[in-house]
């Protein structure tokens, strides 16, 4: 077996070291490792977005990413979005506009909202469509989700003009 | 997965050194969307090492000269690519091929070096490299060489590196004045999707615009390998730039070169219509972009 690496890293702010295979991924990493276990495996090959993590402030599939890859790098996960004084507009807008149904998808979906708004504040559906197309979801229809993130992005910006 | 090794050498030196001496037990890790996948399933059970190219300075550097052209180093994600507001200016051909490449999260990772590296039938950055007249920088054990990317891939899969061999760089010339680019692909989905069929062009035109002084036309997911069809774009030098005879020429040489497999994305038949419409269009859009500029 190769030796387990020791990793530095950067989770969610804070500063958190762990002890990895090489051959991990990031996803199994902070799931089975860290105990973050926000982070979804809908398909372990890139395709369902259920992992999906910002990484050095990029979205990624953390399941396409190795555990030792993160050394000196800067990962946020769903665990990282809501705030000690409550769930981030993205997240509240997915409650109201009942965006979820089992949730498997849901944090993958909620950071690469996250993602697309710190960007681009006022995206199109059309936009918010494209951007969200590595995300599935098996259950809503994703018109729902597609709903939720116009809200928040609405609501968010409201909150900024004030 | 099976065990691996992981190292991520400083210099092109360390890991040309490091690739040589595993042979096939180790493989160069760019962003890891095809290799990671196909370590998983067991695509590769002779590797044990993974060589991290992405802390090798000549493989991250992107920039453009305007007499060098573009030097895409082999390891910049795609994201970089198209978000480069130089390379969006000059090269819309190689965006359009950037943007197309599995999702945002997937751009994020996937580098143009590793779709070339991978050298799938499919690699969508491939026809539109063709296209540019890019070529491959190679270093390796022996020295560096250089090669133009309609020669870089040999068959599904494989590629001319040799042992210890890396791709270092994409290289494009600089766009000659009134030139353009395009590449399109076919699939069932809006995205997210393997093409069915994809089609590269460039054009140069005259000085009055009027004219095709030359064109390059390469294709995806038709044959073994990406293809360049030099008939596709002889058929249209000298031609006017209205003239859809000429246009319809080249596609017909489109279809005539592809050899495409009946699976279950698409029949031969389908496939070699749609290498027709995809080089008409890609063709329009190619001159439209060289009269635009
Ligand atoms: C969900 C999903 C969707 C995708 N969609 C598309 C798509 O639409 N179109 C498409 O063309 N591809 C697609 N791909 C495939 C893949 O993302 C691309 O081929 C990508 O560009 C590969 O780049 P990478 O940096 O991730 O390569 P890696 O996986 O890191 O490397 C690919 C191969 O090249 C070798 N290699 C990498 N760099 C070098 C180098 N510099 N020198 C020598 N060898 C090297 C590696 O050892 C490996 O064998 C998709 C993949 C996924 C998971
Ligand atoms: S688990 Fe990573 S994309 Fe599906
Ligand atoms: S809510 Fe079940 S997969 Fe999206």
């Amino acid at each position: 077996m190769a030796d387990k690496v020791h990793v530095r890293t950067t989770i969610n702010g804070e500063a958190t070291e762990f002890l990895c295979e090489p051959r991990q991924s990031l996803l199994e990493v902070l799931r089975d490792v860290v105990g973050l276990t926000g982070s979804k495996e809908g398909c372990n090959d890139g395709n369902c977005g259920a992992c999906t993590v910002l990484f050095n402030g990029r979205m990624v599939t953390s399941c396409l990413v190795l555990g030792v890859e993160a050394e000196g790098k800067n990962v946020t996960t769903i665990e990282g979005i809501a705030t000690p004084a409550g769930l981030h507009p993205i997240q509240q807008a997915f409650l109201e506009n009942a965006a979820l149904q089992c949730g498997i998808c849901t944090p993958g979906f909620i950071v690469a909202a996250k993602a697309l708004l710190d960007r681009e504040p006022n995206p199109s559906e059309q936009r918010i469509r494209l951007w969200l197309a590595g995300n599935l979801c098996r259950c809503t229809g994703y018109d729902k989700i597609i709903r939720a993130v116009m809200d928040a992005s609405k609501k968010m910006q409201e909150v900024k003009a004030r | 997965m099976q065990t691996l090794e992981y190292t991520a050498p400083k210099t092109l030196k360390d890991a040309i050194t490091l690739l040589a001496q595993k042979g096939d037990a180790a493989r160069p890790l760019a962003g890891g969307t095809d290799v990671l996948v196909q370590l998983r399933v067991g695509r590769r059970p002779q590797v044990n090492t993974l060589v991290d190219l992405k802390n090798i300075p000549e493989l991250t550097r992107l920039s453009y000269d305007p007499r060098e052209g573009l030097y895409l180093g082999a390891a910049v994600a795609c994201c970089h690519v198209y978000e480069d507001a130089t390379v969006r200016r000059m090269y819309p051909g190689l965006i359009d091929a950037a943007e197309l490449i599995g999702s945002v999260q997937i751009q994020g990772r996937a580098s143009v070096g590793g779709n070339v590296c991978n050298a799938a039938p499919s690699g969508d950055t491939i026809p539109a490299l063709i296209a540019l007249s890019a070529t491959c920088s190679i270093a390796g054990p022996n020295g560096t060489r250089s090669v133009p990317m309609e020669q870089f891939c040999t068959a599904p899969g494989r590629n001319l590196l040799q042992n210890g061999e890396i791709l270092v760089a994409v290289r494009i010339p600089a766009p000659a004045p009134n030139s353009g680019a395009a590449y399109l692909r076919f699939i069932p989905r809006n995205e997210m999707d393997i093409a069915v069929a994809g089609v590269g062009a460039s054009v140069v035109l005259d000085s009055a615009k009027q004219r095709i002084t030359s064109a390059r036309v390469a294709l995806a997911s038709v044959a073994p390998t990406p293809l360049f069809v030099t008939a596709a774009g002889q058929a249209l030098a000298g031609k006017a730039v209205t003239d859809e005879a000429a246009i319809q020429a080249a596609a017909d040489a489109a279809v005539a070169a592809a050899r495409p497999i009946t699976d279950m994305r698409g029949t031969i038949e389908f496939r070699k219509q749609l290498v027709g419409v995809l080089t008409r269009r890609t063709l329009h859009i190619a001159i439209q972009r060289a009269r635009g500029a």
